[in-house]
This record gives C-alpha cells, structure tokens and sequence, in this order.
C-alpha cells in the first residue's frame, strides 16, 4: 500500500477537510498577496508557495504549538499551516502595524512564536540550524517536542545543511528536515547543481533515514511526515524528508519567469496542483459531497478577502519604534 | 578576596551560574571531559554531562545557528570557540539571526547566548589572534564584553549569563593567566560601567583588553618622570560608558585610546567620535589613537613586536599627547 493510501484510510472526512482547509487558506491569502502586489501595495519583494501547499500543510498537521517550526524565504504557506492568522500574514507583507512583526520583516521574515512558529529566513539555510537548536533544547529538557526545518533544494546545497543533519544525527536529535525540492534554486536547476541524484539520496551518508515523497500529494506528505514526527518524538532521532514539488509562479513577484524552465514543464505540474489532486480524490474515494467542499472553498475564500481588506486598512508602523527591540536589556 | 587566574574565575562565574540555571549548556570542541583547550570547563562534564558540556564537530556556523535556535527556545546556550578567530564562519549566522531575532520578532523571542572565544595577539599568527571588537560592536543586538582582571572576568560572565541579549565574551591569551583578587561570594559586574583602574589628573587613557595592562605600565613609567595618567578599562564595548569617558575629560582634557585592534573604524575612532561629539570643548588637544598595525597578525618574534603597542609606544604616545 502507497503511504497516500495508508493515511487515506486513516483520515475521517472531518480531518480529510480540515486539510483541505489549510491548503485552501494557504493558496486564497496568497492569491489574495499577489493582487496586492499587483496593485502596488507591497513594499518589498515576494515569494509565493503557490503550487507547494501540501508540504506544509501535510507536516504541520501533526505539530501543536509547542512544537518549533522553522522557515524560509518562501514561508508564508509554513506560517499559515503552523497557525498565523491570515491578517497578521497580509498586514506584515503590506509593512502594516497590525501584521505579525509590526512591519520590521515583511514576507521574508515572519514570527509568530505564540503558535509555534519561530520565524522565516531572507537567508537560505538557517533553518536548518535553528530548527536542530530547537531540538536540542527539547531534549535537554525532556520534552517530547520537535523541531521542523522546511528548506529548499537550494538550501540543500548550502553547508548549513551538511553541519546540521550531521550534528542532529551525531545526537539523535527530534528535528525533520523538510526539503522542499522544487527544482530550482532561484532560477538554477537542482541538477545542474548537483550530481547527487536526490537530496533524500544524501541521508545514508549521515546515516539518518532520508525519505522521498511525492509533495503535491498531501496523503503522502503527511504520512511521511506523521511517520518522521512519531520519531522524533519517540527519541529515536531525526528524519530528512524530501517532497518533490513545484512553483508555478516565478522565483519572485514581478520576476522574468523565462529561461531556465518551458512552459510545458510549468503546464504540467499546473496539472498536478494539490489542492486540484486532494479535492478530487476526497470527492471520488470519500465522496465528500461536492457541495460541502465549495460552502468550505466559499468560506476560506471570504476569510482571506477579510484578512486582506483589513491588512490594507490597517495602519502603518509608528516611525519612533524603529529601534525598540534592538536590546533587551538598556 | 582569593588569588585566581582570569580563566579559573571566569570559569567560577560558569559554574555557579550553571548551578542555578539547568538550561544553561556549553559547546565547542575539546569543552567535554578534555576541559576546554583553554581550561575554560575543566570538571564541569563530571557535575553535568554531555547534554550541558556537548563536544563538537568542527561546524561553527553549524553550532552558532543550533545554539542560536536552542535560546530562541529558552536555553541559554555558551559557544566556547577556543580562539574567536573560528567565530567567522558562524558570522553569518550571528549577524543575520542571532543578532537580529529579538528585532525581527518584535521583541517577542529573546536569544540569550554567550560567545566567548580568545582573541589578541600572542604568538599566535594570522589565524588565532584576532580581536575584532568594532566588528561585533557594529552590529546592532549584540553586547560586547572585553574583560580585563579576573574579578570582572567572572562577574561579567556571570552577568552575560544573566543577559536576554547575545554577548560576545572577548578573552584575550594574554590576560587569561593573570593573577587577581577576586572576592568571595556572589556577585555581578554590570554591563555599560566602565572601571577607572588608576585614577590620574594630566591625561586619560582608555585601553581596551589586554591594552589595560599595556596601559598601566605606561602609567607607572610616567609618574616617575611627574606625569598623572588616568586609565579608564571600559569593560564592555557594547554598551560603551562614555560617561565615564567624558567625566574623566572633563578634569584631564586629554584623551589616548589605547586598542590592539586595527585603527580603522576601531573601537578608538568610535569613542573619539563620541567624545568629539559631547566632550569637544573639554578637550585640550585632538584625540590620539595608540593601535596595532593594519595587518594580519604575524608569527615571527619581531614581526609580532613590530605590529603590537607595548608600554614603551604607549607611553611615548602619552608625551606626545601632554605637549600638544
């Protein structure tokens, strides 16, 4: 039996919804980001999950709030999944007050330590640290609580990744890795990158299990993940996960999205979204009536027009707070 | 008051707060049941273990963002370097994470977290003598302790593991097997107070590290030939008494930073500024800076005499200073 089809028999129609959901408040925020982008309303740069909903949806269905998630460039579809409310993500990519970091990050640096979210990173491969630190932490407590890095391929290739698979390895430390392979790094191919054949392919080098799944297929990530979760918090060490799965939308908003991948390429992974792949497979397998998925597409839909109605109309950061925060103590 | 060495105190301060504090954990390589290449842990690991006194791989930048990700958490993680110079390639990490979660959180995330490592010029050559204290005085978030004698050794390690924000601990080689007075009991030395360590009334001195040292021999030279310096050792760099500094203008109206440290954009260019800026008209002659050269640390005996200040350069600096 496939992984998708062991957790497809394990989920009731209530938690395969619940999934659906997050995806869904995932892809109708960003949608809703790019229109704002669009518009001119966002400052800074941004990069979209769009196309890779199910990896952290999939991972972070089996995480609580005391669990540490730790992210990338890309990560808005990771802080939604872990808990951020969709106006707290808006408002901080529009520089607002009201947004999760009071507008100090914009997209790529987002914190909501209150559920368990420990940040975003305009760096590629902190993650990987950090969410082994956490680890640590938890272990030198003995808490049953893990880490989780979510990183690209590109970060696979950054010595962050060597050091920190090998110590969290060394010390069986509770962290997963997630790589999400996309198979570009900005616009650099993973196999012009790289010769290794896979990042999971690297795993028995560090001698941890190293997993690959199929990453538009949200069954598979979150049996995968679920399984990688249970060992980590069972104190039987890390996981390296990889989900292969892709960005339809360019590198970053307002990006060239032309001369490193074909249109055909895009065209069919486009084919593949997860949330198209998840939405028939509940209706055909469950039979999930189709008017429930819609009442819920209706609802998530209007949270996230709210959450972007009151991110643009909520007020700009106060110039005179700009160098709070620098210390803690004077 | 007992007798220790700069290391056995600070490393007095590190054990008792790790008494206390069951979250506080060290790592570096040879920090486990070797004791630190420079004694800094020696019978820790037989009170604590492995969890808290934790060997590791040579993956600096691996151990600067782990710990970093352990005090995000509510650990208290001290990175013990050995020689700071290793420190660079977790640069990244420290500027780009550890210095700036607190911020980039709103506050809400603190990383408590001690960076110590030896820095200075000591027979050392190009890639163990570094001191780079207006590199991490630059970066916003960070604290920057330059401990000197070996009671504030200890009371301000104490402190830095009493400290929400990351603090670079600075030890230089040379200071690390002075003898000093240390008292008895608990206590702390805060962060942002500068200590004068000779009162003087011709000119002031501020020395940086083991430059105190340097300093205060210039000092005892001068007096013999009439002359009142003030030594001022201002303990942390960041935060920078420049109170102290200026009170100490204010009756000497002479100032010579002394810094082992390159010159450039130096901790000596930073608090002439400073003193430019509120202490000008108190000042009766420019501010003289007394450096290490602007180059890589040298190995040979004489190439390593020509690049440091002693107490003769120092001192000549002094009279320089007086006549103009």
């Amino acid at each position: 039996m496939s992984q998708n089809q062991v957790a497809e028999q394990t989920l009731s129609n209530e938690q395969l919804l619940s999934l659906l959901r997050v995806m869904l408040k995932i892809r109708y925020s960003e949608e809703q980001l790019v229109k704002c982008y669009a518009r001119g309303e966002i400052p800074g740069g941004m990069h979209t999950y769009i196309g890779e909903e199910a990896v952290a949806t999939g991972v972070c269905a089996h995480l609580s709030n005391s669990d540490a998630v730790f992210s990338t460039h890309r990560g808005h579809g990771h802080a939604l999944a872990k808990g951020m409310l969709p106006e707290r993500l808006i408002a901080e990519v529009l520089g607002k007050v009201t947004g999760c970091c009071g507008g100090r990050g914009g997209s790529m640096h987002l914190f909501e330590p209150e559920v368990g979210f420990y940040g975003t990173s305009g760096i590629v491969g902190p993650s990987i640290l950090l969410a082994t630190g956490a680890a640590y932490k938890f272990k030198l407590e003995g808490s049953n609580h893990v880490g989780v890095a979510f990183f690209g391929d590109g970060a696979s290739n950054n010595g962050a990744f060597h050091e920190g698979l090998n110590m969290a390895t060394a010390w069986q430390l509770p962290v997963i890795f997630v790589c999400e392979n996309n198979m570009y790094a900005t616009e650099v191919a993973f196999a012009y990158a790289s010769k290794s054949t896979s990042v999971a392919s690297r795993a028995p080098g560090y001698n941890l299990p190293g997993v690959e799944v199929e990453g538009n297929d949200i069954l598979a990530v979150y049996q995968a993940a679920g399984e990688a979760v249970q060992r980590a918090r069972t104190g039987n060490g890390p996981t390296l996960i990889e989900a292969h799965t892709y960005r339809t939308r360019a590198h970053a908003e307002g990006m060239r999205d032309a001369g490193y991948r074909t249109q055909e390429e895009v065209d069919s992974w486009k084919a593949r979204d997860p949330i198209k792949l998840f939405r028939s497979l509940i209706i055909e397998n469950r039979k999930v009536p189709l008017g429930e998925i819609e009442a819920l597409e209706a609802e998530m839909l209007k949270i996230a027009e709210e959450a972007a109605r009151f991110a643009r109309q909520s007020p700009m950061p106060d110039p005179a707070t700009v160098t709070d925060h620098v210390f803690c103590q004077p | 008051m007992r007798e220790m060495t700069f290391t056995d105190a600070a490393r007095e301060g590190l054990a008792e707060e790790m008494a206390l504090n069951p979250m506080i954990f060290v790592v570096g390589e040879g920090i486990g049941p070797r004791g630190g290449n420079f004694n800094t842990t020696v019978g820790l690991y037989e009170l604590y273990g492995e969890m808290r006194l934790r060997d590791t791989p040579i993956s600096e930048r691996g151990f600067t963002g782990l710990c970093t990700g352990a005090a995000v958490l509510g650990a208290h993680p001290v990175i013990d370097f050995m020689f700071l110079d290793f420190e660079l390639d977790g640069l990244g990490e420290l500027i780009n994470q550890t210095s700036r979660i607190h911020w980039m959180s709103s506050g809400r995330l603190k990383v408590p977290i001690v960076l110590r490592g030896g820095v200075g010029v000591a027979s050392t050559g190009p890639h163990h003598s570094s001191n780079l204290f207006s590199v991490f005085m630059h970066i916003p978030g960070l604290r920057v302790v330059t401990p000197v004698f070996p009671a504030d050794a200890k009371g301000l390690l104490k402190t830095a593991l009493r400290s929400d924000d990351p603090v670079m601990f600075l030890e230089h080689k040379k200071l690390m097997k002075i003898k000093g007075d240390v008292p008895e009991g608990e206590y702390f030395t805060p962060f942002g107070k500068a200590n004068i360590v000779r009162p003087g009334t011709d000119v002031t001195v501020v020395a940086i590290s083991f430059m105190v040292i340097k300093s205060l021999e210039a000092a005892g030279v001068l007096e013999k030939e009439g002359i009142s310096v003030e030594v001022i050792d201002p303990r942390t760099l960041s935060p920078l008494d420049i109170d102290t500094i200026l009170e100490s203008i204010s009756r000497t109206h002479r100032l010579l930073v002394v810094d082992e440290d390159y010159s450039p954009c130096g901790a000596g260019a930073e608090i002439a500024a400073q003193v430019m800026e509120r202490g000008f008209y108190e000042l009766d002659a420019p501010v003289r800076r007394v450096n290490g050269a602007f180059s890589p640390a040298p190995y040979s005996p004489p190439l390593e005499a020509a690049v440091v200040p002693n107490e003769i350069t120092i001192a000549q600096a002094l009279r320089d200073l007086l006549v103009e």
